[in-house]
């Protein structure tokens, strides 16, 4: 009796402290909306403002609807992540590609400072990588830690804070960049105030993660939290170190950062570098130690690998960002030290792999018959080979031809579009039926579709890239027989253009793949009856429905 | 060894400290020394603080997310020293809060644009590039003739920038406004001590409006000083440049 008591006291209390939260939030938010003196900034003061009351709207309705078994997990906030991922993934991709398009027709930047490749590329690496991998990273770690310790999410309403205060600061951010607010720091483009906001949410995430693992009914902490928990404790390490800015004034978005020159573009890129090492790796690999073994239903290949690969991969990687400043100002010790961990690092991401892959040991079939395992084994194959172009283009003299040319771009999209994007899919379409308790797919075969079409879009994308990039790259320094640089720098702008058509057209087919994804799942969550049932692995039902169904053939 | 590892496995907080050693100590080691090693922070002659008009082209070009085309570093390898120029030293950005040295030449460097094109013509390749050359992809800012620049803090923004160690004196920062209207007027009487407090600054009218400052005025100002600060005929890359 007592201890009801207490759960419904505890409650109670953290019902207030979310309320007292957002009013606090909602206070500064107008504050900022009244008193600032730069029109954008004031409508982020409002963004915030009215996320917050929105936010205190729901937490009191709570309190009217009491009743009803809880389940025991906490998967609302999770849902939400989920649904936010294919959302700002869809327009991540469709925007990246109206960029490739505007390199192929300058036309299409339109004359006008909202649609300008300036402003429209940070919109498309933060909505791709922060937006989409972020809530991704979101729904399945926050999904992982619960099944894998076997306890309900820690805290009462922080798990929602965290999913919806993330997806607040993307959209202060991402509008921040269309309205001309940035600090120029590449994939650390928010201003000051949006970086504020992010830490206090990501301070939240460190809470509820760490918090469930502490709570956990397993006595083991299984080895995709480690990934998940290396790939926040890093990512706040990173953003604080990068972001260390001074505001102009407390009511304007401009800012000036703390380090100058050579200080700065070494802190950058060694947050830039590992932005890529611990968001879209580590954080990444977590998804793949769940998310393969569970749908191919064997154990992880090597216990010991992942072990062995976990502690090098987080300790080489942070020492890779110099290789982003080869024969530059940057001094040559440091440049060779980047380089060569950056080639000690290729061993630890594919010992990565192949504890992947080799997860499919004695269910190699799997990949003929179930095309989310096949969209998963492919993306860890992409991992695998962006892991080795890495290493290699960071070798000095390799990299005085591929840098500043499309090549880093390609080797970017294999990883991102490659490994992000098809790990992430895989991944969306294990948790939407199991989220959602149903017995399947609304379409196995539409999930086929899907591979194909961005499979063969990837594939154009890169090698177009290859050729782009290897192509200017060779133009840049070609001598004719006098001695003379033989071409112009516009020469090889020009050389660029078919190359460029050929890049969007492969990201468009990557966009019409990922609408195909978003129909599926949307007819999955709304609970229409699957059309191809019988071709579904029983895993795809939901763990809770999987016992009444009839036994796979 | 190995079998020891589930000390980690079954304890949180030894597993979180035991991360954030191993992630901490490469950005030490990489990061840390550049604060005090001569090779990255010794002062190069002729480097100076960027004045009012420049330092706010300088805020136009990071709004309209310029570096994400342009870099602004010149390798030490023959072909970019023949394209571009002396390869860039450290000090050259030492004043650059953030940074510019971009990743990507989707166009050229501008680390050494200063001085290698007239104010006309960049007028013209803002407007519309392809006016000046045909086969550009780059986008048109037209908006910058159009806009007034906004002036109103750009004390704050020098009083800002002299927080964070750039060497603007008391002079500087009462004069920034002033400043702003002199560098774009070659007729005007502040010109002289515009280029006193800022030696090698352009005074120009840069847009061709007489009446306002515009940000187009500003955006050039910016590229016409870029790498010209140096005298890389007196500069000798082993002897010493100090100040």
């Amino acid at each position: 009796m007592a201890a009801t008591t207490t759960s419904e006291e505890m409650s109670a209390f953290s019902d207030a402290l979310a309320v007292l939260g957002a009013a606090i939030a909602a206070i500064l938010g107008f504050y900022v909306t009244i008193y600032s003196t730069d029109a954008a900034m004031k409508f982020h003061g409002a963004v915030l403002g009215v996320g917050a009351v929105i936010g205190a709207i729901v937490v009191l309705n709570s309190l009217s609807s009491k009743g009803g078994e809880r389940p025991y997990y906490h998967d609302g906030p999770i849902k939400f992540a989920a649904i936010a991922a294919v959302f700002w993934g869809i327009a991540g991709f469709l925007v990246g590609d109206i960029i490739a398009w505007q390199m192929a027709f300058p036309a299409l930047n339109l004359d006008l400072p909202w649609t300008s490749f300036g402003r429209l590329r940070p919109l498309h690496t933060s909505a791709v990588i922060f937006a989409f991998g972020g809530n991704a990273l979101l729904a399945t770690s926050l999904y992982v830690v619960q099944r894998t310790t076997k306890a309900r999410l820690f805290g009462r309403w922080s798990p929602w804070f965290v999913v919806f205060g993330y997806n607040i600061f993307i959209v202060i951010a991402g509008t921040g960049y269309v309205l001309g607010i940035t600090q120029s720091k590449e994939y650390a483009e928010p201003e000051w105030y949006a970086d504020l906001f992010l830490t206090i949410v990501w301070v939240y995430y460190l809470i509820v993660f760490g918090g469930t693992l502490l709570k956990r009914k397993e006595p083991h902490i299984y080895v995709a939290n480690w990934f998940y928990l290396a790939f926040i404790l890093t990512i706040a390490m990173l953003h604080i170190v990068n972001n260390l800015t001074l505001p102009v004034s407390l009511t304007e978005p401009k800012s000036y950062i703390l380090f100058s020159g050579v200080q700065d573009a070494m802190t950058q890129w060694w947050y830039g570098h590992n932005a890529v090492g611990f968001f879209l790796t580590a954080g990444f690999l977590g998804m793949m130690y769940y998310f393969i073994p569970k749908r191919a239903e064997r154990p992880v290949y090597s216990y010991r690998l992942s072990i062995v690969h976990f502690w090098s991969l987080i300790f080489l990687y942070i020492w890779a960002g110099p290789h982003h400043l080869h024969y530059t100002a940057l001094p040559d010790w440091a440049q060779t030290l980047g380089m060569t961990f950056s080639i000690m690092l290729w061993m630890p991401s594919w010992g990565g792999m192949i504890n992947g892959l080799m997860t499919l040991s004695g269910a190699w079939d799997k990949l003929r018959t179930d095309p989310v395992i096949r969209m998963m084994v492919v993306s860890v194959a992409f991992y695998g080979m962006s892991t080795f172009e890495g290493p290699l283009m960071s070798v000095k003299a390799v990299n005085s031809l591929s840098h500043y040319t499309d090549w880093t771009i390609g080797h970017v999209h294999s990883g991102a579009l490659g490994w992000v994007g098809m790990i992430s899919f895989g991944a969306l379409y294990c948790l939407f039926p199991w989220l959602w308790k149903r017995k399947g797919l609304y379409s196995i075969h539409l999930v086929e579709w899907h591979f194909w079409i961005s499979t063969v879009g990837i594939l154009l994308y890169i090698t177009a890239m290859w050729v782009s990039g290897i192509l200017q790259g060779l133009m840049w320094r070609a001598y004719d027989e006098l001695g003379f640089l033989k071409y112009s720098f516009v020469e090889t702008v020009d050389a660029m253009h078919i190359p460029y058509i050929i890049r969007a057209g492969g990201g468009a087919l990557f966009v019409i793949g990922a609408l195909m994804m978003a129909y599926n799942l949307w007819r999955t969550a709304r609970g229409d009856e699957s059309i191809d049932l019988e071709d579904q692995p029983r895993v795809a039902a939901a763990p809770e429905i999987r016992a009444t169904l009839a036994p796979a053939e | 060894m190995l079998s020891k590892h589930g000390v980690f496995e079954r304890n949180t907080w030894l597993l979180s400290i035991g991360i954030l050693i191993v992630v901490a100590i490469g950005g030490i080691v990489e990061i840390v020394p550049l604060f005090y090693l001569k090779s990255t922070i010794e002062k190069v002659e002729g480097m100076r603080p960027y004045s009012p008009l420049e330092l706010a082209g300088r805020d136009i070009y990071i709004r309209e997310g310029c570096y994400v085309c342009h870099s602004q570093m010149i390798r030490s390898l023959r072909d970019e020293v023949e394209r571009y120029g002396h390869y860039s030293l450290a000090a050259e950005s030492m004043y650059d809060h953030p940074f510019q040295w971009g990743s990507k030449r989707t166009g050229p460097d501008l680390a050494r644009v200063g001085g290698k094109y007239s104010n006309d013509w960049h007028k013209a390749h803002m407007t519309n590039p392809r006016s000046v050359v045909p086969e550009s992809i780059m986008p048109a800012y037209p908006w910058l003739a159009q806009r007034k620049l906004d002036v109103a803090n750009i004390g704050e923004k020098l009083k800002t920038q002299a927080a964070i160690g750039v060497p603007y004196s008391e002079d500087m920062i009462t004069n920034a406004a002033a400043d702003i209207a002199a560098q774009s007027n070659p007729d005007a009487d502040g010109a002289d001590a515009v280029k006193e407090r800022y030696p090698k600054a352009i005074v120009a009218n840069f847009d061709g409006k007489a009446d306002e400052v515009t940000e187009l005025d500003a955006m050039v100002a910016y590229l016409q000083v870029l790498g010209t600060l140096v005298d890389f005929t007196k500069f000798d890359a082993a002897g010493p440049n100090l100040r």
